[in-house]
C-alpha cells in the first residue's frame, strides 16, 4: 500500500495481527486440539463413541430442550424487551437489572435454586405433584433450566433494536388505517426479525453447552435426561479422553452448522435493509 | 372549507408549541405552512393529521364540515407523507403502495386484482411504472418520496399532508420534484397542506402561504400577498433577504426607533444622482457570478451595510469595483413601528402597517 493511500486510522496491520493471534489462542487452538485428539481414533472407535444409543439419546434431549427453550425465550424475551423499552413503569430499572441475573449467577446456584423450587417437595413442584406432574428430574426440568439461562440473550439483543425503531414507521402505518395489531405484525415485527434470530442463536448455543444449572435439575437418567455435556464430563471422569473429545467434535460440528444456518437466515432477512 | 381548525393549543410541559391557532384550508388548494424550526408548523400538521392531539379541551378540527377532533389518524382519511419517507423497508414498492388497502377489514378490502390495478395506476401516476418489484433501499431519494406520496394517495385521502417533503433531497432533485408536485396536485386536485422552512419553496409552490412564528400564525395569503404586503417585521425578514435600518428615534420616550425595510432588488445603484432621496454609499464587494448581480455597500453617513441586487446587464453597465463611491435610491420601502417588535400582535391586528409609498426615498 503506498503511503498516499493509507487509511486515516492507524494500526491496521497491528490490530489485525493481534486479532488473529488472540482468536487463535483463545478459540481456534482449543477447538483444533479437540479435533486432533479425535484423529488418533480409528473410524470404528469414533463411530462407537459418538453413535452409541446412550449418546444419541443425549443429543436428542440436548438439542430438543435447547431448541424449545430458545424458542420460548424468543416469544417471552420479545415481550420483556418491548415492555422494558416502551412502557415506563415504577421499578423498571430493577426489572431491567433482573434480566441480567441469569448471566451473573453461577450456574450451579441457579441449578440448585431451580431444583429446590421444582422438586416434588419444592414450592412449585409440590403444587403440580398431586396431578401426577413431575418437573424436576424430567425433560421439563431441563427445559426450564435452559430457558432460565437463555432469557438475557434474547432480551439484550432486542432492546437496542426496539429503542432505535423509528416512530415514523408506526405513524405511517397508523395513518394508512392499520390497526395496532396490523402495525405490530406487518411493520414492527419484520424489523425485529434479524435481532430475534441473533438472540435465538445465542440462547440456543448457550443452552447446548449449558452444564451447571442442568445437572442438578435433570436427574441425569441415562437415555432420558442425560444431556450431552454431562456425558462428556462422565467420559472424562472415566479417563476416556478420546471418547469425550469425539462427542465434543460432534457437538462442535452441529453447533457450527446451526449458527451458520442462522447467520444465513439473518442475512436473508436483512437483504432489503441496506440503504 | 376542506380543513377548518379552531383555537388549537398544544403544550409540551412548559413549552408552548401552538398558542390558540385557527386556520382554514380551501378545498383543492395547495397550501404551505411556512416558518422557522420551532415555530409550531410541524405540530400543527401532525394535529391536523391526527398523529398528535391538541391539549384537552382546546380547539376543534373539521374536515369538510365533519368534526374529526377526536378521530385517530387512520380514520380521518388523511394521507401523510414524512420527511424521511418512512417507507417500509421489508416490503416492495408495490407492497408499500398497497399497504393502506391491504390493512382494511375484510369486508371493505378490494380484491387482489383491484388492489394490483390501483397500485399499477398509482405507479403510472408517479411515473415509476417499472419499479413495483423493487425495494425502497434500491431507489433514489426522489423516487422514494414519490412512492411515499403514492402510498398516501392509495387510500384516496380527503386531504394530503406533507411534512417537509423535500427536506432530505439535494437541491437539484428538490427543484425537479417541486415542479412535479405542483403539476401533480393540479391534476388530482386533492387538498394539500405541506410544511416547509424554505420560503422559496413556499412562494413557488403554494396557492396560499401560512406564515408561522412562535406558536402563532403571523400571516395568511397568496405568495404575492405575503411577499409584497408582509404583515409584520417577522414576515418580511423571513421571506427572503432584506435590508433593515433603524430610523429616527420614536417620539414616545423609551419606545425605541422605527424600522425600515428595503428588499435588495428594490435598491437601485447610480453613478450620478442629483435628487434629494439618494444615499451616498461606498462599494465593498461585487458578486458578479450567479443569476443576478449582487453588490455589498456601506452607507457613508452611518456605516450601515446595504445589499443590492440588480440584473447582470445593469451591473455590467455600472462598472463597479470595490472602493467606488456611488448613490443608491430605494424604489420601495416598508416601515414598521417600533411596537411591532416588542408586541407581536400590533402588526397582525392592524392589517396595514405603516407602509411608505413605492418610489419614495428617505
Amino acid at each position: 500500500m503506498s503511503r498516499s493511500h493509507r487509511s486515516v486510522i492507524p494500526g491496521f496491520g497491528l490490530s489485525l495481527g493481534l486479532t488473529l493471534t488472540y482468536l487463535s489462542l483463545i478459540v481456534l487452538l482449543p477447538l483444533s486440539a479437540a479435533f486432533i485428539k479425535t484423529l488418533g481414533m480409528s473410524w470404528d472407535d469414533f463411530w462407537t463413541a459418538v453413535a452409541s444409543p446412550r449418546v444419541v439419546a443425549s443429543y436428542r434431549i440436548s438439542f430438543l430442550a435447547s431448541l424449545a427453550a430458545a424458542s420460548v425465550n424468543c416469544v417471552f424475551g420479545l415481550v420483556v424487551a418491548w415492555v422494558l423499552v416502551r412502557y415506563p413503569f415504577p421499578g423498571r430499572r430493577i426489572v431491567d437489572a433482573l434480566v441480567d441475573l441469569p448471566f451473573a449467577l453461577p450456574t450451579a446456584v441457579a441449578g440448585i435454586a431451580l431444583t429446590a423450587l421444582y422438586a416434588p417437595n419444592g414450592w412449585i413442584g409440590a403444587l403440580v405433584a398431586p396431578y401426577g406432574v413431575k418437573i424436576a428430574f424430567t425433560e421439563i426440568g431441563i427445559f426450564i433450566a435452559l430457558t432460565f439461562i437463555g432469557l438475557p440473550f434474547v432480551v439484550r439483543t432486542l432492546q437496542p433494536i426496539i429503542e432505535e425503531l423509528e416512530p415514523e414507521f408506526e405513524e405511517a402505518s397508523a395513518s394508512l388505517g392499520a390497526n395496532r395489531w396490523q402495525t405490530l405484525r406487518r411493520v414492527i415485527f419484520p424489523q425485529l426479525v434479524p435481532a430475534l434470530l441473533t438472540g435465538f442463536a445465542m440462547a440456543f448455543a448457550r443452552a447446548l453447552g449449558e452444564y451447571g444449572s442442568v445437572v442438578f435439575i435433570s436427574g441425569n437418567m441415562p437415555m432420558r435426561t442425560e444431556i450431552t455435556p454431562l456425558l462428556i464430563i462422565t467420559k472424562l471422569e472415566q479417563y476416556d479422553y478420546a471418547g469425550a473429545t469425539a462427542i465434543a467434535v460432534v457437538m462442535l460440528g452441529a453447533s457450527f452448522l446451526m449458527l451458520l444456518v442462522i447467520n444465513l437466515l439473518q442475512k436473508w432477512s436483512r437483504r432489503h435493509h441496506a440503504v | 372549507m376542506s380543513i377548518l381548525a379552531r383555537n388549537l393549543t398544544k403544550t409540551f410541559g412548559a413549552y408552548t408549541a401552538l398558542a390558540d391557532v385557527s386556520l382554514e384550508i380551501p378545498t383543492g388548494k395547495l397550501v404551505a405552512l411556512l416558518g422557522p424550526s420551532g415555530s409550531g408548523k410541524t405540530t400543527l400538521l401532525r394535529i391536523i393529521a391526527g398523529l398528535e392531539f391538541a391539549d384537552p379541551g382546546s380547539g376543534r378540527i373539521d374536515f369538510h364540515g365533519a368534526d374529526v377532533t377526536d378521530v385517530p389518524a387512520g380514520k380521518r382519511g388523511v394521507g401523510f407523507v414524512f420527511q424521511h419517507y418512512a417507507l417500509f423497508k421489508h416490503m416492495t414498492v408495490a407492497e408499500n403502495i398497497a399497504f393502506g388497502l391491504t390493512v382494511r377489514p375484510r369486508r371493505e378490502r378490494p380484491d387482489r386484482a383491484a388492489i394490483d390495478a390501483r397500485v399499477k395506476e398509482l405507479l403510472k401516476l408517479i411515473q415509476l411504472d417499472d419499479l413495483g418489484a423493487r425495494y425502497p433501499a434500491q431507489l433514489s431519494g426522489g423516487q422514494r418520496q414519490r412512492i411515499a406520496l403514492a402510498r398516501a394517495l392509495a387510500v384516496q385521502p380527503k386531504v394530503l399532508l406533507l411534512d417537509e417533503p423535500f427536506g432530505a433531497l439535494d437541491a437539484r432533485v428538490r427543484k425537479e420534484l417541486r415542479r412535479w408536485l405542483r403539476h401533480f396536485q393540479r391534476e388530482i386536485g386533492v387538498t394539500t397542506l405541506f410544511v416547509t422552512h424554505d420560503q422559496e419553496e413556499a412562494l413557488e409552490l403554494a396557492d396560499e402561504v401560512i406564515v408561522m412564528n412562535n406558536a402563532k400564525i403571523e400571516q395568511v395569503g397568496t405568495p404575492q400577498e405575503v411577499y409584497d404586503r408582509p404583515a409584520s417585521p417577522f414576515v418580511i425578514e423571513f421571506l427572503g433577504n432584506v435590508n433593515r435600518f433603524a430610523t429616527k428615534a420614536h417620539p414616545l420616550p423609551g419606545a425605541g426607533s422605527d424600522v425600515l425595510y428595503v428588499r435588495p432588488h428594490d435598491v437601485d445603484i447610480l453613478r450620478e444622482y442629483h435628487g434629494e432621496h439618494g444615499v451616498r454609499v461606498r462599494v465593498q464587494h461585487v458578486f458578479s457570478a450567479g443569476n443576478t448581480g449582487r453588490v455589498a455597500l456601506v452607507r457613508e453617513d452611518n456605516g450601515d451595510a446595504i445589499d443590492a441586487e440588480l440584473s447582470r446587464v445593469r451591473l455590467a453597465e455600472l462598472h463597479l469595483v470595490a472602493g467606488d463611491e456611488a448613490w443608491v435610491v430605494f424604489r420601495h420601502i416598508r416601515l414598521f413601528p417600533a411596537g411591532a417588535f416588542t408586541e407581536r400582535d400590533v402588526a397582525t391586528e392592524d392589517a396595514t402597517p405603516a407602509v411608505a409609498d413605492p418610489g419614495q426615498g428617505i
